[in-house]
């Protein structure tokens, strides 16, 4: 059983909560994840590690309430336990120091991106930030990432705030302004990381994807979560999570997310209404 | 007076048209007087054929004598002197290749149904017996065992019986391995294996789940941390592909993310919370236990057509052969002599067909088997929506890679002396699936057993 130290709601539907897990905080590095159960029957879901204490033996995670699984997971609060939480999982991400990186996070990926930022930045790197969200409610992190950003674009699909438009906007017109990337690390929805390959690709610019597909156990033993990359078959759980994202067959990983949709919905609805009944 | 039927005792079993839509097991075992019966075809024999063709070397005569007493609970501490998960055994182990291959009724007849008389003993103890097994006092000595599947349940045991104080790491959320995720509930209830490892906790050895070995601690690590010896038995868990076009499609599953799905994570279950296809008509391709497994298991979850497929005959079907046989029972349809080419992509990326090739048996291969060979221009289409690929797992390189001096072969077994299972790090002793590649229970149990006593003998020499 694994206690919940802090609970935040980053925004109505993401939330940050920071766990007790001496031995996963001991060993986890950026780009790695875990997988947890909320509780004795549910599922397990992998999520990206998003910060981590070494000497409080905390892991950080940040996650956003999609189906049921995160649902519940929300209605735990301080001082409760997450059932299993197992890791940490996966390669760390490889950042090199003295480098020129792009760092784009896409909503909810933004909670990855924000400690790749923080490290590149602790290594010596020039960091340009790119955050994209549907709207201004929805932003999160903007003060972590400014701090660590030598430059930091916001870009909103409504223009609620910073500038209107997607995230490749913004990176094709600094890279047409003649900033020179040695990386462009992009995390975020499966569409957003397809679209910043694509604008990446015509300039040559080395460019790394965060892949977080379904996924039982993390340890390569289902190869749930195989991609095409390069024509080869990956675990994503093992091989990656970060791929080069000019490899990477987009369509087909998009696909796959989506094999359980119905069913995912079903779930969600109603483990909604079991906790609305609840509260009534 | 020996009972001289020529034929075993039938195991009492749900009907085959009623079991293949539910998931409770599907032998339901002996009654007393089955037993008794049965056991009186034992005819006591001197030299004890069987006992040398079982991997654990049960006394087997002695505990069948046990039971023409009707003294089961002695029948049961026969047992328990060899293995440490009889209910387990009884019910998965491949006898008609170990213990009965060799029984002298055997010859003309049948053999004694020893793996039944097996289980019956464990489950007598199991409904009877309510003392819970000593404690043994503690010899001072601190070994991990890693992965809770048969090799290292058995090890563990066999140690915590020695006195040692012994912890288990468990990469999932429940120990058991194979025998929660792998082996389905209607062939091994999990409340069975659930009872095994509550009986060695009762023994003092400690479970930890959720932790990953070699990823949240290493096996330096854990010799940093005062354990004395490690044992690796860490299974086969790496599924294999065929590299065919179309496998990554949806509704193209490994047996291993198929059966997780519906053992360990209960996905057959009216509202449980992890998602799995309901497929109408579904290929498994492979012909081992596995593959029966997968099998069974879609047919239960719905589907009105399962095919097996197999590219050899069904004289070299690897499965044990009361799977096959319960597999036919239950309406699973063989394909033989067929080899899937490609996985057909229908509406929304989900699998419409398999197209595969006849074969046709050649010369015999390295195995021994006789080599499929492909008939030219003899393509077909089943119609399908799902395919389980199921040819086959390789052990997770995991450990191997986070074990510095750790010897391996090449497809990723680990390098373990036979006899002992020492591998070329001291203290680390390995054995089951993780040294041989996938095989089955009793073979993982055998190597455990032998690896503890080796483990035993090392730290005791150290003294």
């Amino acid at each position: 059983m694994f206690k919940i130290l802090e609970k935040q709601a980053l925004n109505p539907t993401v939330t940050k909560m920071v766990v007790d897990a001496p031995f996963i905080a001991k060993k986890a590095e950026p780009g790695q994840f875990i997988i947890l159960r909320v509780n004795a029957e549910g599922e397990r879901i992998p999520l990206t590690i998003a910060d981590y204490d070494r000497e409080k033996g905390t892991v950080t995670i940040i996650f956003q309430i999609v189906g049921a699984t995160t649902e519940a997971l929300n209605h735990l609060n301080v001082g409760d336990c997450i059932h299993d939480f197992v890791g940490p999982l996966g390669t760390p991400s490889h950042i090199e120091e003295n480098k020129k990186v792009a760092v784009i996070g896409g909503g909810v990926g933004c909670a990855i991106a924000y400690p790749v930022a923080k490290k590149l930045h602790e290594m010596n790197c020039t960091v340009h930030t790119i955050t994209g969200f549907r709207n201004k409610d929805l932003v999160i992190l903007e003060k972590e990432f400014r701090a660590v950003s030598d430059k930091f674009i916001m870009m909103t699909d409504d223009g609620s705030y910073g500038k209107k438009g997607v995230v490749t906007e913004a990176l094709k017109e600094l890279i047409e302004s003649g900033e020179q990337y040695d990386e462009v690390i992009a995390i975020g929805p499966l569409i957003m990381m397809k679209f910043v390959a694509q604008t990446t690709k015509p300039y040559n610019i080395k460019t790394t994807v965060s892949m977080n597909p379904i996924m039982i156990d993390g340890t390569g033993m289902c190869g749930g979560c195989r991609l095409t990359v390069g024509g080869q078959t990956k675990f994503a759980c093992v091989d990656g999570p970060d791929f080069d994202g000019h490899l990477v067959d987009f369509d087909e990983a998009m696909e796959r997310a989506s094999m359980y949709k119905p069913f995912e919905r079903k779930a969600y609805e109603e483990t909604c209404n079991l906790f609305a009944k609840e509260v009534q | 007076m020996p009972n001289m039927s020529l034929n075993k005792n039938e195991m009492p079993s749900q009907p085959a048209d009623v079991r293949n839509k539910n998931f409770k097991e599907v032998a339901l075992g002996y009654t007393e007087e089955q037993a008794v019966d049965e056991a009186n075809r034992c005819l006591n024999c001197k030299n004890k054929p069987c006992v040398g063709n079982c991997p654990v070397h049960i006394d087997i005569p002695a505990f069948i004598a046990k039971i023409r007493e009707r003294d089961y609970e002695a029948a049961y501490q026969i047992i328990t002197q060899a293995s440490s998960l009889p209910a387990v055994c009884g019910r998965v182990c491949p006898q008609e290749t170990q213990c009965e291959q060799k029984c002298v009724r055997g010859i003309k007849g049948e053999p004694v149904a020893i793996g039944r008389l097996e289980r019956f003993v464990a489950d007598w103890h199991n409904q009877h017996q309510q003392e819970k097994p000593q404690k043994p006092e503690s010899n001072g000595h601190k070994v991990a065992v890693i992965g809770s599947g048969p090799a290292g349940l058995t090890c563990a045991g066999d140690l915590a019986k020695k006195g040692y104080d012994v912890t288990v790491f468990e990469a999932l959320h429940t120990a058991g391995g194979v025998l929660v995720y792998g082996i389905p509930e209607f062939r091994l209830p999990k409340s069975i294996v659930a009872k095994e490892i509550e009986t060695l906790k009762e023994m003092g050895v400690k479970i930890q789940t959720n932790m990953v070995i070699g990823k949240v601690l290493s096996i330096d690590e854990l010799f940093e941390d005062g354990y004395e010896a490690v044992f690796i038995g860490s299974g086969a868990g790496l599924p294999r592909f065929m590299n065919i076009p179309g496998e990554n499609l949806k509704g193209v599953y490994s047996a291993n993310e198929f059966l997780t799905r519906v053992n360990l994570m209960k996905a057959y279950k009216e509202g449980g919370a992890t998602p799995i296809q309901h497929a109408k008509k579904v290929a498994v391709v492979g012909g081992g236990n596995v593959a029966m497994d997968a099998a069974r298991c879609a047919k239960r979850l719905g589907a009105e057509d399962v095919y097996i497929v197999y590219r050899r005959s069904m004289e070299e079907l690897p499965a044990r052969q009361e799977e096959v046989h319960h597999a036919m029972e239950e309406g699973i349809e063989f394909k033989l002599l067929v080899n899937p080419v490609e996985i057909l992509e229908g509406e929304n990326g989900f699998v419409s067909g398999i197209k595969c090739i006849e074969m046709e048996l050649g010369e015999p291969d390295e195995s021994g088997r006789r080599r499929p060979v492909a008939k030219p221009n003899s393509e077909f289409v089943l119609e399908v929506d799902s395919v389980i690929m199921s040819i086959g797992t390789s052990p997770n390189p995991l450990i191997k890679s986070t074990t510095k001096g750790l010897e391996t072969k090449a497809w990723g077994g680990i390098i373990a002396d036979e006899e002992t299972g020492q591998t070329s790090r001291e203290g680390v002793f390995a054995g089951g699936d993780a040294v041989t590649g996938a095989a089955t229970v009793i073979l993982a149990m055998g190597a455990g057993k032998e690896a503890a006593a080796a483990m035993d003998r090392y730290i005791q020499s150290k003294q």
